[in-house]
């Protein structure tokens, strides 16, 4: 792989993973933690919203996130041609 | 059939199928040993790595934990899977892609350095001999359990048990054990959530049986929440809602972070990695290792709170004689205690400081003392 090749796959690998940290963080840290207290004053169903993200809502952000992660991380390997055979 | 005999014939099975796997695939070369041939399956591979992952905490003691301290036990949930985002986005996949077997071994080769190898060595050993104590405190309590013998003695029959067919099989072993292992855990973990949900709210998810209402014995819908109902009868008990939290934020920021980062290490979970074909189905099985993990993360907090529930409605305000079975066997393994300290035998269950001392139950007539606190212990 060429020298600017490899440069653009590694930006675009560090831009993807940048978005997907700012989710990770913005569901545990944010609403499951920080704003806790804002968010319980909203009902969801039968839950408080804050408690439903720290005990249900961020695992279910965080499994969409690894399954999109995986597919495009395999897209860009692909475009890049870094793909294993 | 008794309950004693039914438990041997479970356990029983469940460990001749582990010790029949790892006799069936039992490692033939020095790759296979390491990383089983790094021919995995993704989706194998996924519940391995969860059943490797999900230990003795997160099935033995996690709904417990989250029973008794509610919101605050959000930390565990958020903390442990939260980690494993960390691990799949930004370890395991350049780990996987460098090449070789361990973290030691990349550390080693691109700082060109076996000063660095040589720590990191070391900080591996030390990490996961912390880790496996604990795991081995777990097995031994359930061998104590279910054999009847000592702690002491349980952790050695399941170190023999272990050693056996890790020995035998290597990673391969070991990866196909955990397949079964999974199958079984998960099981032995939804069959119950799923039936308290339907008794308890008619939902045949626990997941939203978390959030639905309450029914009666009849199955009517009572329309009044699970958690709304909750949080009114620990409240009234003098406990802390179960929703909200006691400790600060600050305190549950850090304690999330640790946890993440303490997940995102775990060596045993990122030689996962190793054991697939390429770096594209070592992010696959990540994702399936999540969707098996979060299976059982979801479940536990609404096993949490039917407990809390269940717990509190069968033993608050009951004569001591007429509890059922398990209450005196929890006694006597020591999960749950309680002083009579009013004298009138029947159990009063309060929010304030756990007693000190352990009470006795000798031959199930106890100190007639009133329960002034009552700590339930998973």
């Amino acid at each position: 792989m060429k020298e600017a090749n490899a440069k653009a796959y590694w930006a675009a690998n560090i831009k993807l993973i940048m978005g997907y940290l700012v989710v990770w963080f913005v569901v545990s840290y944010g609403c499951g933690i920080l704003l806790v207290d804002v968010l319980n004053n909203i009902h969801f169903f039968g839950f408080k919203l804050g408690f439903w993200f720290a005990q249900q809502g961020a695992i279910y952000f965080f499994l969409a996130l690894i399954i999109m992660y995986a597919r495009s991380m395999n897209k860009l390997d692909e475009r890049f041609d870094v793909h294993e055979q | 059939m008794d309950v004693q005999l039914l438990t041997y014939l479970f356990v029983g099975a469940s460990f001749a199928l582990y010790i029949g796997i790892a006799v069936w695939s039992r490692a033939g070369s020095t790759k296979e040993f390491y990383v089983a041939g790094g021919g995995v399956h993704p989706i194998a591979n996924g519940a391995a790595t969860a059943a490797d992952w999900m230990s003795a905490a997160s099935f033995i003691s996690m709904a417990g934990i989250i029973a008794y301290s509610g919101y605050d036990a959000s930390v565990y949930l958020m903390g442990w899977t939260g980690g494993y985002v960390l691990l799949a986005m930004l370890l395991a996949p350049y780990l996987r892609k460098f090449g070789k077997f361990t973290v030691p071994d990349f550390v080693g080769d691109r700082y060109y350095s076996s000063v660095a190898r040589t720590v990191a060595v070391v900080c591996v050993i030390f990490i996961s001999f912390t880790y496996v104590a604990g795991q081995m405190r777990g097995t031994g309590i359930v061998f104590a359990r279910f054999l009847e013998v000592d702690v002491n003695v349980g952790v050695m029959i399941g170190m023999a048990i272990v050693f056996f067919y890790a020995v035998l099989g290597g990673m391969k072993g070991v990866t196909y054990t955990q397949v079964a292992q999974y199958c079984v855990l998960i099981f032995a973990f939804l069959v119950p959530a799923v039936f308290l949900s339907i008794m308890m709210t008619g939902h045949v998810l626990p997941q939203t049986g978390f959030g639905g209402t309450l029914v009666d014995a009849q199955g009517n819908d009572t329309g009044v929440y699970l958690l709304h109902k909750l949080d009114q009868v620990v409240t009234d008990l003098g406990f802390r809602e179960y929703t909200e939290g006691s400790k600060s934020t600050i305190d549950v920021f850090f304690i999330t972070a640790a946890l993440m980062c303490g997940t995102a290490g775990l060596p045993h979970v990122i030689v996962r990695f190793f054991t697939v074909p390429t770096v594209r189905d070592a992010r696959i099985s990540a994702g399936w290792a999540l969707f098996f993990i979060a299976l059982l993360y979801t479940t536990a907090p609404a096993v949490g709170a039917f407990a809390r529930v269940n717990l509190i409605e069968t033993v608050n305000e009951t004569a001591y004689e007429e509890l059922p079975g398990w209450f005196y066997n929890w006694e006597n393994t020591g999960l749950i205690g309680w002083v009579d300290k009013n004298g009138d035998g029947i159990i009063q269950m309060r929010g304030g400081d756990p007693f000190v001392g352990k009470p006795s139950y000798e031959a199930r007539q106890p100190v007639r003392e009133h329960a002034e606190s009552m700590a339930s212990v998973c």
